[in-house]
């Protein structure tokens, strides 16, 4: 095998078992009004996988027997489409959890592709939950997001921006957070984080008006509808030789998997969202497979964290993790 | 027909240290050190000027090379553009100048 990411750690003689189960990362949907390019979930309008309201209750359940647990990470697809999103909302604020959702801007004008249902009631919903809220935008201007998140997604964006920041999102001193995600638009590692975020910024503020409060840059990972591009352009072995040569060690020591467990719309746990897309399940010591529905937080800390060729893209360059740059 | 600048050769660009390899690795640490490191210019500026500098010389490997690197570095296409522009009125304006040496000979040999 030419890109073998446990013998590459071996090589360099790094060890990275799991730290902690801080926060646990609920991947709801795979439905989403978006088709962007790069997508490791393959969401887009046409998807149908939803979590149960079973399996929401089981979630809720774990947060609250957990109190090591402090962070509940919705994502999706779109995770705002699923019905259950508002109630899993509340009763993980009220459980006294920090929620994060990983919202991409655009529902909140596109509402629901398929029923044709309003999101635009989110930013005050995000406010009065104090939820953070973490969303996608490659880059400030609209070539780079329209090229990669299809066309008409930056001008939503920045309407959607600033409806976030007028109920209090990314103004100072408000207490509400809205952290923005840069990805690079292509086969490239991204530029350094503090530097583009300084960018952002300036030209988001000149432009239109709009703040934040930290950009978060990530790699695009070489697998699904991104790793289905490379093949047909015939990049994909360059793009993995240009992440197995930038391979950092320190980036590796913060990689997310460490501190975090995914949980699927089926009730399967794996080790981060990428994992789950690639069906990669995480394993208890024993060899059984983890899942919400008989939780043990012992035997999650305790298991050996899955790693794949994929895993090249957290680990290449500064780091890529879900809260952005790693080193 | 052999073909000349293959995108795939870039790669073999460190082999130049295969006769000479001293002098390879000087120029690698050189090179390293002026262009891969934030100084009195940030990397991206340093980047945007190796793309204007790729253009003028037209090295294809160093086109291909650098547009990647602005990019990694935060710049965006209309940087990128206005630098080869800079690059492109630079030859320009050596061409233009050189007529001041035109006209120095025009009024030696004119009555």
């Amino acid at each position: 095998m030419k890109y073998d990411f446990e013998a590459l750690l071996r090589d360099r003689g790094v060890e990275l078992p799991p730290l902690s189960i801080d926060t646990l990362q609920v991947n709801i949907t795979k439905l989403c009004n978006q088709q962007c390019r790069h997508c490791h979930v393959d969401a887009s309008p046409a998807r149908r996988e939803m979590m149960s309201a079973e399996g929401i209750a089981k979630c809720l359940e774990i947060l609250e027997r957990n109190p090591r647990i402090g962070t509940l990470d919705i994502t999706g697809g779109a995770p705002e489409l699923h019905p259950g999103f508002d109630g899993f909302v509340e009763r993980a604020t009220a459980l006294g959890k920090h929620v994060i959702v990983r919202h991409n801007l655009t529902v909140q004008l596109d509402g629901h592709p398929q029923t044709g249902e309003s999101k635009e009631y989110l930013p005050q919903f995000f406010a009065r939950h104090c939820v953070e809220v973490v969303s996608s935008l490659p880059y400030y201007q609209q070539y780079f997001t329209d090229a990669q998140r299809g066309a008409g997604v930056f001008g939503k964006s920045i309407e959607a921006m600033r409806r976030l920041n007028a109920v209090g999102y990314g103004v100072e001193s408000s207490g509400l957070t809205l952290n923005l995600v840069y990805n690079p638009v292509g086969p490239y590692l991204p530029a350094a984080q503090a530097a583009l975020e300084a960018d952002y910024k300036r030209e988001l503020k000149a432009k239109f008006g709009l703040s934040f409060n930290r950009l978060y840059t990530l790699t695009n990972m070489p697998i699904n509808r991104f790793r289905l591009h490379l093949e047909k352009t015939g990049q994909l072995e360059a793009y993995l030789d240009k992440l197995a040569s930038a391979f950092n060690p320190s980036a590796a020591e913060g990689v997310m998997c460490r501190s975090l467990i995914s949980v699927g719309w089926d009730g399967r746990i794996y080790d981060c969202d990428f994992n789950q897309m690639l069906e990669l399940s995480a394993v208890s010591r024993g060899g059984r497979p983890l899942s919400i529905f008989d939780f043990d937080f012992d035997a999650a800390l305790g298991r050996r964290i899955v790693f794949g060729e994929h895993c090249l893209g957290c680990t290449a360059g500064a780091g890529s993790s879900c809260g952005g740059a790693t080193a | 027909m052999a073909s000349y600048y293959e995108s795939a050769d870039l790669k073999k660009f460190g082999e130049i240290g295969r006769h000479a390899k001293a002098l390879a690795e000087d120029f690698f640490r050189y090179y390293g050190h002026v262009t891969g490191t934030d100084g009195a210019l940030s990397k991206r500026e340093k980047a945007l000027i190796a793309l204007a500098v790729s253009h003028a010389q037209k090295c294809p490997y160093c086109i291909d090379a650098y547009t990647t690197q602005c990019l990694e570095n935060g710049a965006n296409p209309e940087q990128m553009m206005e630098a080869v522009h800079v690059a492109a009125v630079m030859q320009a304006g050596i061409t233009l100048v050189h007529s001041v040496q035109m006209d120095n000979h025009l009024n030696k040999l004119v009555l």
